[in-house]
This record gives C-alpha cells, structure tokens and sequence, in this order.
C-alpha cells in the first residue's frame, strides 16, 4: 500500500518584467516520490503556466537543481520525506547568484562558459575508480582497459548558489568552475594556473564549504579548491629556490 | 533569394539534430519548445548507445540504423558518450536458445560480437552474476542525454538556428484549410503570445505529435508506450549488460557516471505530460537488475523515473518496431507545409533529422545535401553560452 501525505507546497512565481510572489498548492503525495514528480505533476494537473527545467530525473543531467526549504536540492533525487512532514509546508525556489528567467529556472550560461574557459572535460578516464571498494574486483584489474567515463560533476550550479562567497563576488570563479580547473589538471594549463591563482580564484573562498555540503555529485568542490592551494603553494616553494622564466610557470 | 524559414515544434532528440540538419543545407530555422532541452522523452532515455543487438532478430531495420548511426555518433559527439562496449549475457537455457538467433541476427546487420567464455566474461565484469552461461561482446555505449541533445542544439544555433525555449504552441496558423504557414505561440516565461511563420513547419514531438497535429485537423499513427527506468547509486559494471533474450521487462542495466540504470518497461499511458511511478515495476527493475549484477540487490536506489516512448503503431507493446517515420501530410491529409517526425530512437536521431531534412527539401524544390555524418559537433556548452 503506498502512503498518502497531504502537504502544501509553496512555488517561487515570476514573470518577466514582473515581481515575484508565492503560490501555494494543496498536493496530495507519496512521501516516497521525489521532489520532481510533484513539481512536474503540479505543471500538469494544477497549474500549466508555471516554468521549470528537468530532463533526466536521475541525477545524470543537472537541470533540475532549487532551492528545497531553503537549501540547495537535484529535486529529481530528493524524496518528499526528507524535507517536510505529513500536513507540513514545502517551498521550492530557483537557484541563488543566477538571473531568473522565470518561476524556478535560472540563466546558468556564465557557469558554463566558465566550465570552457577552465577546460573541464565532460567525459574523462576513469581515473578515480567509479566502481566502489565493495564492487572492486579482487587481485589485479584486466590489463589495458582503458574506459571512460561522464565527469562526476554534472554543472547542476547547486554548489554556486550555495556559496556565501560568490553571492557577494560575481567576478569569483567559483567551486564548480575551480573543480572543473582541477580536474582539467593545472599541470598541463600554465595560463589555468595563472587564472586560479588570484583574487577571484582560490584565494577568495573562506573554506565555508557549502558547496560540498550541497554538491549531489561526490565532486567535492571544497576539497578540490583546497588541492588546488596545495598545488599553487607547493609551485611558489619550488620556484623560490629554482627561479624560471614567467613562460614556464605552472609546467 | 530569402532562405526558406523552417519551424521545428520540439526540442527533443529530433527537433535539435533537424535543427542541426537543416542549418547546415541553409535553412533559417527556428525551434520552439515548451519547456527546456529535452524535457520530455529524450532526456528521461536510458542513456543506451545501441549497437542494434537488442533488435538484431526481431527487427533488423532498426538494428541496422542503430549500429550505423552508433559508430557516427562515437565520431561527431565523443564528448557526451561513454564508449565503453557492452555485453549480451545468458543466464538460463531459454537465453541459451536464443544464441542462435541472436548471432545471426547480429552477423545479418553487420553487428560486431565476439563470443565468451563465462570465466573470460567475469574476468571483464567480476559483477555479473557468476551462474552466467556465455556472453557476447558488443559495441555498445552511454550517453548523457541532456549533453546529446544540447550539442547537437549548440552546433545548430552557431550556424544560425534560434531557440525559443519555454514557447508553447496554441494553434497552427493556417492558409485556408489547406496550408499551415506557422505557428501562435504562448511565451511562458512573460506569458505573451506571439505568431511566428515559416516555409514549413515541422512536427518534432514525438510521443506527443498527435496533439500538434490535431490543431490541423490530421492525425499519426503513434502509440505512445511508457516505460519505468531505475537508477541505483553504485557503480557496479564499466560495460552496457544485456540479457541475451528477446526484448524484456528490464533488459539492459547500464553504467552512467557513478550510477547504474536498468530499464525498462512497456504500457499504455493516458496522460502523457504526467505518468505515475508503479510500485510493482520498481521491485520488478530491480528483480531483473539484480539477476544480472546480484550485488545491485543491496544498492540504494537513487532515481525512479518514467517515459514514454514514440512508437509506430500497429500491433502492441514489444511487438512494435523501433524504426522511425516521417509523415508528409500533404500526402496523408492534403495538407501542406507541414511535416511531422516521429518513432526511433535516441540512437538513431541524426538518421531521423536526415530522413526529415530529405523529405523537407523535395517539399521545397531544394537542393542541398546531408552534411551531418561527417560534421563534428561543438561543446554542448555553447548552447548556453552562444549569443
């Protein structure tokens, strides 16, 4: 028997040219369903005029990142029992440090352009092992096999409207854009090297770590950008007592 | 001479590489979309590159298209795919008895396998289920759907393609009763309408083409057939794992990122813009997942999803072809300028916009090649990033 939870669920609404306001509906719900499926189910039954963005309802795509109560939720894996109670409030907004295009969607074109400029590849080697301990196989892998796999970071932006920092620093590079320059590899990037070591780099995160609190996608940006100061430290050690040409800096 | 003005109602897999197709033979094109990339059936796919095998006995014209757009798309959008191979895997003596069939089917379509042993087999995917009796290999793969979708979007909107996302289409506007010349359009995001006219106007909505073409009075003969897919957060196999059998309930379970995703089912749906999740064919994905990677039973599951399918009708469910067909309704309604695409398959979306792009030229009287095998295809990002 599947449950039934009655909840009301608050939609951020706006149009362009308009202010925004909330609209609450009365939804009936399986408290097992994700927060996708009430969204998608209030466009069709309740309510046609409101705006969202989705595509692959399993975390594969990134589209679907708002804002839960507050907090920075992928809404196509977010069970309802794991944000509100039977009978209680549910408010779902768009993303934080983006222009609203409308209702819950968010122009997240400078994300991008900036995962480009900082050369993350979408589909990598499969460096990091995706396949758990637990699943690993015993005694020593096949040899030769090379596979590829689609990057851990799915520019979803969840982790960018999280950050305390980038809602007060447009100009920061930001935790999903310096994870993309980490695992681009600086070691191959001197002009990358250059980009992250400023201002609007990684010296400009407070270590908050929201980002890797809210990130769905084991990228752990907080960790990376921590890497990433490791690696620019360790490069200034070095060339203080091997000094090089600016053209050789971060080779 | 004007280009001729081409409007594409859809931006699923069809709509974007029709977009991508005609921009590059010199059309002015403009998609229009009611919500955003590949929000209906093309994103919520399993993501499978096929290589034809699921379809090598039963129904080879698909599984000729698949292997053959398979190995274009590796060429033209590598950075969305997952290349990793796959393997058809026996695990009773009915699937036994489909081997010769299946290898057949696959040396009749040009289908590339190669038998093994099951020790060979568990030394490739030490997860299988180790009762397994043969596998094959197969040149399957894993694709990001929304990437899919959005490079093939970007390359068309570099050579000049517009994208009206969020734009809903209320009414065809007609010439008479016998031309449609273009479409009434609601823009979601400011809730204004506007008109937009074209030299044609084609239907790219796939499972929901019968809606768009009711506004001219025709219809397609489209069945639409959801499916439930079960995504589970462990990554348990590098490869694309079949069950050598006929197609079935929750066939395939494949890799994607740090996740696996098995699928799928086949029903009847009334309302297509809402399909409810069925608990029984939750249990039964992940019965049938597990059967071939045990270890899943114990895995968490991450997303639930559903579906629905475009097929062609005639016959039912798993008895209908994967092929695809593009409906010029000056032939099936003496209603000109409009043409709609519709059945296949993710795999097979460049061979759909070609299809589409040939029969859109001989509508017009014009002469322009197919370009889109050979063509690489830009970052999906400049999507969004393009001006």
């Amino acid at each position: 028997m599947v449950e039934k939870w009655n909840i009301t669920v608050k939609f951020y609404r706006q149009k362009q040219g308009e202010k925004p306001h909330d609209q609450e509906i009365k939804m009936d719900v399986n408290p097992d369903e994700n927060v996708i499926d009430l969204v998608e189910r209030a466009w069709a039954l309740h309510d046609r005029t409101l705006v969202f963005a989705h595509a692959c309802h399993h975390s594969t795509c990134g589209a679907c990142g708002m804002r839960v109560n507050e907090r920075e939720k992928l809404a196509c894996i977010t069970p309802v029992r794991s944000v509100v109670a039977n009978g209680g409030t549910l408010k779902v907004a768009p993303l934080r440090n983006f222009p609203v295009i409308s209702d819950l969607v968010v122009d997240m074109g400078e994300l991008y352009r900036r995962m480009d400029l900082v050369g993350h590849q979408p589909v990598d080697s499969d460096r990091e092992e995706a396949i758990q301990p637990e699943f690993r196989p015993a005694g020593p892998a096949e040899p030769n096999e090379d596979f590829m796999r689609l990057s851990d970071c799915i520019e979803c932006g969840l982790c960018m409207s999280a950050c305390p920092v980038f809602s007060s620093t447009p100009d920061y590079l930001g935790p999903a854009v310096l994870a993309g320059a980490h695992q681009a590899g600086l070691e191959k990037n001197p002009l990358l090297f250059k980009l992250i070591d400023s201002a609007t780099g990684v010296w400009r995160c407070h270590s908050a770590f929201e980002c890797t609190a809210v990130c769905p996608s084991n990228v752990d940006p907080g960790w990376r950008i921590m890497e990433l100061r490791r690696k620019v430290i360790g490069d200034r050690v070095k060339t203080l007592f091997n000094p090089r040409k600016p053209a050789e800096v971060g080779k | 001479m004007t280009k001729p003005h081409a409007i594409i109602i859809g931006a699923g897999f069809t709509g974007v590489a029709t977009a991508h197709d005609l921009a590059m033979r010199g059309f002015d094109v403009t998609v229009v979309e009611r919500g955003p990339i590949a929000n209906g059936t093309s994103g919520r796919t399993h993501g499978l590159l096929h290589s034809g095998g699921r379809y090598a006995v039963k129904d080879q014209e698909s599984a000729i298209e698949c292997i053959d757009e398979n190995l274009i798309l590796r060429k033209i959008v590598p950075s969305v795919i997952e290349p990793n191979g796959g393997l058809f895997v026996a695990l009773s003596e009915s699937d036994l008895d489909y081997a010769e069939e299946f290898i057949a089917g696959c040396e009749a379509c040009h289908i590339p396998i190669e038998q093994l042993t099951p020790q060979r087999a568990l030394k490739l995917e030490p997860n299988l289920n180790p009762k397994l009796l043969v596998a094959f290999t197969i040149p399957d793969g894993t694709f990001d759907p929304l990437r899919l979708a959005m490079s093939f979007a970007a390359t068309a909107k570099k050579n000049g393609a517009n994208f009206h996302l969020y734009h809903e289409v209320k009414s065809l506007l007609m010439d008479g009763k016998a031309t449609v010349t273009g479409a009434r359009l609601l823009d979601r995001t400011s809730n204004k309408e506007i008109d937009l006219h074209g030299d044609i106007v084609i239907n790219a909505t796939g499972a929901w083409a019968g809606e768009i073409t009711a506004m001219a009075g025709a219809d397609v003969p489209i069945k639409p057939t959801p499916g439930i897919m079960v995504a589970f957060e462990r990554r348990t196999a590098q490869r694309a794992i079949n069950r050598l059998c006929a197609p079935a309930d929750g066939d395939i379970v494949l890799p994607q990122r740090r996740m696996m995703v098995v699928g799928t089912t086949s029903f009847a749906a009334d309302n297509l813009d809402y399909i409810p999740i069925v608990e029984d064919q939750i249990k039964l994905m992940v019965e049938r997942a597990a059967d071939l990677l045990p270890g899943l039973r114990s895995v968490k599951l991450r997303g639930i999803y559903m579906a629905s399918r475009p097929l062609i009708g005639g016959g039912t469910g798993r008895s209908i072809a994967r092929t695809f067909k593009c409906f010029d309704h000056k032939e099936t309604h003496n209603l000109d300028g409009f043409v709609t695409i519709t059945g296949g398959k993710a795999t097979t979306l460049r061979a759909m916009a070609e299809k589409t792009a040939d029969t859109v030229c001989a509508k017009l009287g014009i002469n322009a090649a197919c370009q889109t095998k050979e063509t690489p295809l830009i970052s999906y990002r400049q999507f969004y990033s393009l001006n």
